[in-house]
C-alpha cells in the first residue's frame, strides 16, 4: 500500500473525528435534556424522556439512520446526508448519554442540595453550581466510553453515503483490489484515535478530582 | 390509501425467512460468542503467557475497530487468503468473534470477582475440584457475569442489522428491498424500527427475571 493511499485514509479520518465529536457535543446537551426530563416529577416528562432513551437504545443505530436519512426528505426537508447522519448519531448517543448523566444526578448526595436550600440558592443556581458540575464529573468516565462507541459506530454512516474512514476504505480497497491491507489500515487509524480519547480521558479526570466529596 | 391483502400473502414467505436469519445469526452468534470469549478468558487466566500476550491484543484490537470494518476484512480480504464465505457463515463468524472479545472480558472480571475465601472455605469443608467448580464457581459467577451478558446479547442484535451491509438476507436487508419496491420505504423501516425495539425490550425483561432466579447466589462482597 502506497503513502498516497494511507494519506487518503488520514485525511478520511479527520471527518470520521469531526461527524464523531459534533454528535457527542449535540448528543450531551439533548442527553442532559431528556435526563433532565426523566428525573422530573412531571409524569408525562418522565415518560417521554424514558420512552427516548429505551427507543434510541433499542433500536440498531444502523435502522436509525436509514430511517433518519429517508424521513427527513419526506418531511420536505432536503439536507445534506451529513446532516441526516449528525442527526441520527447525536440522537443515538444522547439516549445513552441521559442514561450516564440520570445516574450522575442521581448519586448527587442530598445533604449538599438541602445545605445549598438553606443558604438561600435558586433552583437555577443549585443545578449550575451543585447538580451539573458533580453528576458531569461522575459521567465523565461513561462520557470517554461512549465517544469511543460514537467514534466505532460513526462507521455506519458510510451507508448514507458519507466518504468518511470507513467509506474512504471501501472505496480504495474496490479500485486498488487490496482490501486486507486497506482496512487493516483503517483499523490501525480507528485504534489509534480510541487510545487517544482514552489516553486525554484519563489526564481530563485527574484534572476534574477538584472538590471531589 | 387501499389495502392489498395480496401484497401482504406475497411478502411473508421473504419476511418469515429474513426473521428466520436474523434470530439465526443472533442467537448462534450469541451462543457462539459465549463459549469462544469463555475459552478466550480461561486461556488468559490460566494458560501460559506465551498465549496470554496475543490474546489480549486481539480482544484489544476487536474492541477497538468498528464491527463493520472486521466484516469488511473478513468479507471482502478473506477470499485473498483463501477463505471465501457466503454471507450469513461470513457474517455468523464476523459476529461471533466480534461477541467473543467482549465476552472474554465479561467472564474475565466475573472469574476475579468470585472471592477466594469462597473456594478456600469450600476446600476446608471437604468438596473436591469438581463439586467446588460445579456448587461455588460456576453458579456464583453466573449471578456475576448474568446483567452484562444480557446486556451484550442484546448489542449483538443490534449488530445483526449491520450484516446487512455484507448482502445478509436478514430483516434490515429484505425490508429495505421490499420498501424501495413498493416505494413505503419509511414506512417498513418505521415497523423494522418497532419490530427490533419491541425484541430488545423483551430480551432486557427476560434477563431481568433470570437475574432474579440468580439472586440466591447473590453473596455481600467484603
Amino acid at each position: 500500500m502506497s503513502w498516497k493511499l494511507f494519506e487518503l485514509l488520514v485525511q478520511a479520518s479527520f471527518y470520521t473525528v469531526l461527524i464523531s465529536f459534533i454528535s457527542i457535543t449535540i448528543g450531551l446537551v439533548i442527553g442532559t435534556a431528556v435526563s433532565a426530563a426523566s428525573l422530573s416529577p412531571n409524569r408525562a416528562l418522565s415518560i417521554s424522556g424514558r420512552t427516548f432513551v429505551s427507543f434510541f437504545r433499542g433500536v440498531p443505530l444502523l435502522v436509525q439512520l436509514l430511517l433518519i436519512y429517508n424521513l427527513l426528505p419526506a418531511l420536505g426537508l432536503n439536507v445534506p446526508s451529513v446532516v441526516a447522519a449528525i442527526t441520527g448519531l447525536s440522537l443515538c448517543t444522547a439516549a445513552y448519554q441521559a442514561e450516564n448523566l440520570r445516574g450522575g444526578f442521581q448519586s448527587v448526595p442530598r445533604g449538599l442540595l438541602e445545605a445549598a436550600d438553606m443558604a438561600g440558592l435558586s433552583a437555577f443556581q443549585q443545578f449550575r453550581r451543585i447538580k451539573a458540575p458533580i453528576a458531569l464529573r461522575l459521567a465523565l468516565p461513561s462520557l470517554v466510553n461512549e465517544a469511543i462507541m460514537i467514534l466505532k459506530a460513526s462507521s455506519l454512516v458510510s451507508v448514507v453515503g458519507i466518504v468518511e474512514l470507513t467509506r474512504m476504505a471501501q472505496d480504495l480497497a474496490a479500485s486498488t483490489y487490496r482490501p486486507i491491507e486497506l482496512f487493516s489500515a483503517a483499523g490501525l487509524l480507528y485504534l489509534i484515535i480510541n487510545w487517544l480519547i482514552a489516553s486525554g480521558g484519563s489526564v481530563f479526570e485527574r484534572s476534574f478530582r477538584w472538590g471531589r466529596p | 390509501m387501499n389495502f392489498d391483502t395480496n401484497l401482504i400473502l406475497s411478502i411473508m414467505p421473504e419476511l418469515a425467512r429474513a426473521f428466520g436469519v436474523t434470530m439465526l445469526t443472533w442467537v448462534a452468534g450469541v451462543i457462539g460468542a459465549a463459549l469462544l470469549g469463555f475459552l478466550v478468558a480461561v486461556a488468559r487466566r490460566y494458560g501460559s503467557r506465551w498465549l496470554g500476550y496475543p490474546l489480549r491484543l486481539c480482544v484489544e484490537v476487536i474492541r477497538g475497530t468498528p464491527f463493520l470494518i472486521q466484516l469488511f476484512l473478513l468479507y471482502y480480504g478473506g477470499p485473498f487468503i483463501g477463505l471465501s464465505l457466503e454471507p450469513i457463515p461470513a457474517g455468523l463468524l464476523g459476529l461471533t468473534v466480534y461477541g467473543a472479545a467482549y465476552f472474554s472480558e465479561i467472564f474475565r472480571a466475573g472469574f476475579e470477582a468470585v472471592p477466594p475465601g469462597h473456594v478456600e472455605a469450600a476446600e476446608c469443608v471437604g468438596l473436591n475440584r469438581r463439586q467446588i467448580i460445579q456448587r461455588i464457581l460456576i453458579p456464583e459467577m453466573t449471578m456475576l457475569v448474568l446483567p452484562a451478558s444480557v446486556n451484550m446479547a442484546i448489542i449483538l442484535l443490534k449488530e445483526t442489522a449491520v450484516l446487512s451491509i455484507i448482502t445478509v438476507p436478514e430483516l434490515t436487508l429484505v425490508i429495505s428491498a421490499i420498501g424501495s419496491q413498493q416505494y413505503a420505504f419509511v414506512e417498513s423501516l418505521f415497523l423494522l424500527a418497532l419490530f427490533y425495539w419491541g425484541l430488545v425490550e423483551l430480551a432486557g425483561r427476560l434477563g431481568r427475571y433470570m437475574e432474579a432466579r440468580f439472586s440466591k447466589y447473590r453473596f455481600v462482597t467484603a
